[in-house]
C-alpha cells in the first residue's frame, strides 16, 4: 500500500474537517481491514452492476452451451415456413423454414464474439496511441498521433465500414471484427491521453525516471497500471459498440454468410418481408436480445466507473 | 496560429485524408482493381468487356503507371468532379444519382439532429437540476436502455404498429403520385412518408445529448458562481438556465458535428428499413449491386458533409468562448 490509507490533514482545508465523507472512508479504511476493496467487490457493490454481471452470464452460459440448448440446427429448413410458436419451434419458423428460437440461440455466439475481439482489439490500439501521444505531449510524435486520432473521430464510422466491408470478397467474422476494431478506438485513445498527461508529472514518474528506468518501462509499467480501470472500462464500452456495429451491419446484408447473428436475422426478416406479413416475432425478438446485452454491458460499466472514482461510490 | 485558421487548417488536412482513404481503399486487394471489380460485377467466368474496364479505370483515376502517377490522376478527376457512371442506375453520372437523393437525406437528418439536440439538451438539464430525484433516474435509465435499441430494429417496429398494424403512415418511399418540387401534395406526401423514419431516429439520437448536458450542468452546478447566484438570492429558475444551463450549453456546441456522423449512420440503416429515397438506402443499393463508383461517392459526400459541418462547429465555438480563441495560439 502507498501513503494513501493514512491521510495527513492539511490546514487550510476544511473540508477535511467535521465528518466530511472522504474522511469517514479513509478513517472506515485503516480501522477496518487497512486494504481498499478488491476490484470485483467494488463493481459488485453497484446494483446496477451487479444486474449486468448476471445478464452477461446468461447470455455467456447460453452462447457457450448453444448446442446443447438449441433445439434445432439454426440452419436446418426443413421444417414447415412460416409456422407460429411450438413444441419444436418455440418461437415459430421463418420464410425459408428455419427454427427462430435456435438462430437467436447461436446468435448470442457472433455478437459475444465480435464483442470480446473488437472490444479487445480495439482497446489495445486506443491504449498503445493514447499512451505514447500522451507521454510524448508536446512533440512531433504526439502531434502526428493526435492528428490521427482526431481524423479517425470526426470521420462517420458506419459510411467507412460499408465501404471496406462492400470492397471484401469474402464476408467472415474476422473481417467483420477487424473493420469495426480500427474504426472505434480514436475516441478511447483521446481520454486515455488525456489521462496519462495527468499522470505524467505526478512524483512516483519523477521518481521512475530518477532511478534510471526507461521510457517504456515507465509508460507501460508504472503509468499503465493506475489506468486500469479507465482502460477496462473503455473496454466495456467498445465491446458495447463493437456488438451494436456488427448488428447493424448484418442487418444491412453485410453480415458474415456463414453463421446466424442477431443482425442477419433482422436483415432476413426485413429482406423476406416479415413485417408485412405480421411475423413479429422473427422481428422483434433479435432486437431486444441484443438491447438487453448492450444494457447490461452499460450497467456493468457503470461498477466499472466505480473503481476510477471513488466519490461515485456512496450513491451505489 | 489563431484558432480559426489552426481549425481549418485541420479541415483541410481531414478532407486530405479522407480523400486519399478513398483513393487507397479499393487498392488494397492484390491485382487490377478496375479488372477485378468488372470481373465481380460480370460473374466469375464472364469475359472482361474492355469497354467496362476503361470505365472503371476511369473512376479509379489513371490506368496505369506508378501509385504516385495514379493519384495524382484521380485527384485530377475528383477536382473536375468527375465521380464515373453509376451501374445500378446506367447510364446515369454518379453525381446526378446523389442529387436526387441529397435533399431527402439531408432534410431528415437536419431536422432529426436540432429536434433531438433540443429534446436533449432541456431533459439533461432538467435531469440535473433534479439530480437523484425520480425524474433523473427515469431519464438517465430509461436513456440507458434506448441508447443500446438498433435504428434498424425501431424502424423495423414503428413499421409494424403504425404502418402495418393501424396504417396511420405509409410503410415505404418518399411520396405517391405529387411531383417532387414545392408544391403543397407534394410537400404533405413528403412530411406524411417522413415522419416515421424521423421518429425512429429520434427515439436514440437525444440520448447523448441528455447525458452530455447532464454531466456537464452537474459539473458546473457544484461551481462557485452557483454558490453565488443562489446566495444572492436569485429565483432558482434564474439560476438553473441563465448560469449552469448556459455554460452547460458550450460543450455540447463542438458535440453537435461529430453526433452528426453518428445520426447519418443511423439514417443509413433507417432509410434501409422505410425504403425512403435518400443518400442512406441509394448506399444500401450500391453495396447491394457492388456499384463501386456509387458507393465511394457517397462515402466521399458523407465524410465530407460532416467535417463541414465540425469545422462549422469548431468555428462558432470560438465566437461563442473566447477562451477557445485564446488558448495555445
Amino acid at each position: 500500500m502507498t501513503t494513501d490509507t493514512t491521510p495527513t490533514p492539511t490546514p487550510g482545508e476544511d473540508f477535511m474537517a467535521e465528518g466530511s465523507p472522504r474522511q469517514e472512508l479513509a478513517v472506515e479504511q485503516v480501522s477496518d481491514t487497512a486494504r481498499p476493496d478488491q476490484w470485483w467487490q467494488v463493481i459488485w457493490s453497484s446494483k446496477k452492476a451487479r444486474v449486468g454481471v448476471v445478464i452477461l452470464a446468461v447470455y455467456v452460459l447460453v452462447a457457450v452451451f448453444a448446442p446443447l440448448i438449441a433445439p434445432q440446427d439454426p440452419l436446418d429448413s426443413s421444417f414447415e415456413p412460416l409456422a407460429g410458436p411450438s413444441a419444436a419451434n418455440w418461437l415459430g419458423t421463418t420464410t425459408s423454414g428455419q427454427d427462430i428460437a435456435s438462430q437467436l440461440i447461436y446468435g448470442s455466439r457472433i455478437s459475444l464474439l465480435v464483442g470480446l475481439f473488437a472490444g479487445l482489439i480495439s482497446t489495445v490500439i486506443a491504449t498503445v496511441i493514447g499512451l505514447i501521444s500522451g507521454y510524448a505531449e508536446g512533440t512531433i510524435l504526439d502531434d502526428l498521433l493526435s492528428f490521427v486520432t482526431n481524423v479517425a473521430l470526426v470521420i462517420p464510422a458506419l459510411p467507412l465500414i460499408i465501404t471496406l466491408v462492400a470492397y471484401s470478397e469474402v464476408r467472415g467474422i474476422w473481417l467483420i471484427v477487424g473493420v469495426i476494431s480500427i474504426t472505434s478506438w480514436a475516441g478511447a485513445a483521446r481520454a486515455k491521453r488525456a489521462q496519462i498527461i495527468s499522470l505524467r508529472n505526478r512524483d512516483f514518474v519523477t521518481a521512475a525516471k530518477f532511478s534510471g528506468e526507461g521510457t517504456w518501462r515507465i509508460v507501460f509499467r508504472e503509468i499503465m497500471p493506475n489506468m486500469t480501470s479507465l482502460v477496462a472500462a473503455s473496454f466495456v464500452g467498445a465491446a458495447t459498440g463493437a456488438i451494436g456495429a456488427e448488428a447493424g451491419l448484418a442487418a444491412l446484408g453485410l453480415g458474415d454468410s456463414q453463421s446466424v447473428s442477431w443482425g442477419t436475422m433482422l436483415y432476413q426478416s426485413n429482406a423476406q418481408g416479415a413485417i408485412a406479413q405480421g411475423l413479429w416475432l422473427w422481428v422483434f425478438v433479435p432486437g431486444l436480445v441484443l438491447a438487453i446485452l448492450m444494457t447490461a454491458m452499460t450497467f456493468i460499466n457503470f461498477g466499472v466507473d466505480l473503481l476510477s472514482n471513488p466519490h461515485l461510490r456512496e450513491d451505489a | 496560429m489563431t484558432y480559426f485558421a489552426r481549425k481549418f487548417g485541420f479541415f483541410l488536412a481531414t478532407l486530405w485524408a479522407v480523400v486519399t482513404l478513398n483513393f487507397l481503399i479499393p487498392r488494397l486487394q492484390p491485382g487490377d482493381p478496375a479488372e477485378i471489380m468488372v470481373k465481380r460485377l460480370a460473374g466469375k467466368d464472364a469475359a472482361l468487356d474492355p469497354a467496362q474496364v476503361k470505365a472503371m479505370r476511369a473512376m479509379l483515376g489513371a490506368p496505369d503507371g506508378s501509385l504516385w502517377n495514379q493519384y495524382v490522376s484521380y485527384l485530377g478527376e475528383l477536382v473536375h468532379g468527375n465521380f464515373g457512371l453509376s451501374y445500378t442506375y446506367y447510364p446515369y453520372k454518379v453525381t446526378d444519382v446523389i442529387a436526387q437523393a441529397f435533399w431527402w437525406t439531408v432534410v431528415l437528418v437536419v431536422v432529426t439532429q436540432v429536434v433531438s439536440f433540443v429534446v436533449g439538451i432541456v431533459l439533461g438539464a432538467y435531469a440535473a437540476w433534479r439530480r437523484n430525484s425520480r425524474l433523473d433516474s427515469i431519464v438517465t435509465l430509461g436513456s440507458t436502455f434506448l441508447g443500446t435499441l438498433q435504428p434498424f430494429w425501431i424502424g423495423l417496429l414503428l413499421l409494424y404498429v403504425f404502418g402495418y398494424s393501424l396504417g396511420w403512415f405509409p410503410t415505404s418511399g418518399g411520396y405517391e403520385e405529387s411531383t417532387p418540387g414545392f408544391n403543397w401534395p407534394f410537400i404533405q406526401e413528403a412530411v406524411s412518408h417522413s415522419f416515421l423514419p424521423a421518429l425512429a431516429l429520434l427515439i436514440v439520437t437525444p440520448i447523448g445529448w441528455i447525458l452530455g448536458m447532464r454531466n456537464t450542468m452537474i459539473m458546473n452546478l457544484g461551481e462557485d458562481y452557483i454558490r453565488l447566484a443562489k446566495a444572492k438570492g436569485l429565483r432558482d429558475r434564474d439560476v438553473a438556465l441563465r448560469y449552469a444551463a448556459r455554460n452547460a450549453l458550450l460543450p455540447s456546441v463542438t458535440g453537435f458535428a461529430l453526433a452528426l456522423g453518428g445520426v447519418l449512420g443511423g439514417a443509413i440503416l433507417v432509410e434501409t428499413v422505410f425504403d425512403y429515397p435518400g443518400l442512406g438506402r441509394l448506399m444500401g443499393e450500391a453495396v447491394q449491386n457492388k456499384d463501386y463508383p456509387l458507393l465511394q461517392t457517397l462515402m466521399l459526400l458523407t465524410t465530407a458533409g460532416v467535417l463541414v459541418a465540425n469545422l462549422a462547429a469548431d468555428l462558432l465555438y470560438g465566437v461563442l468562448d473566447p477562451r477557445a480563441r485564446r488558448a495555445q495560439a
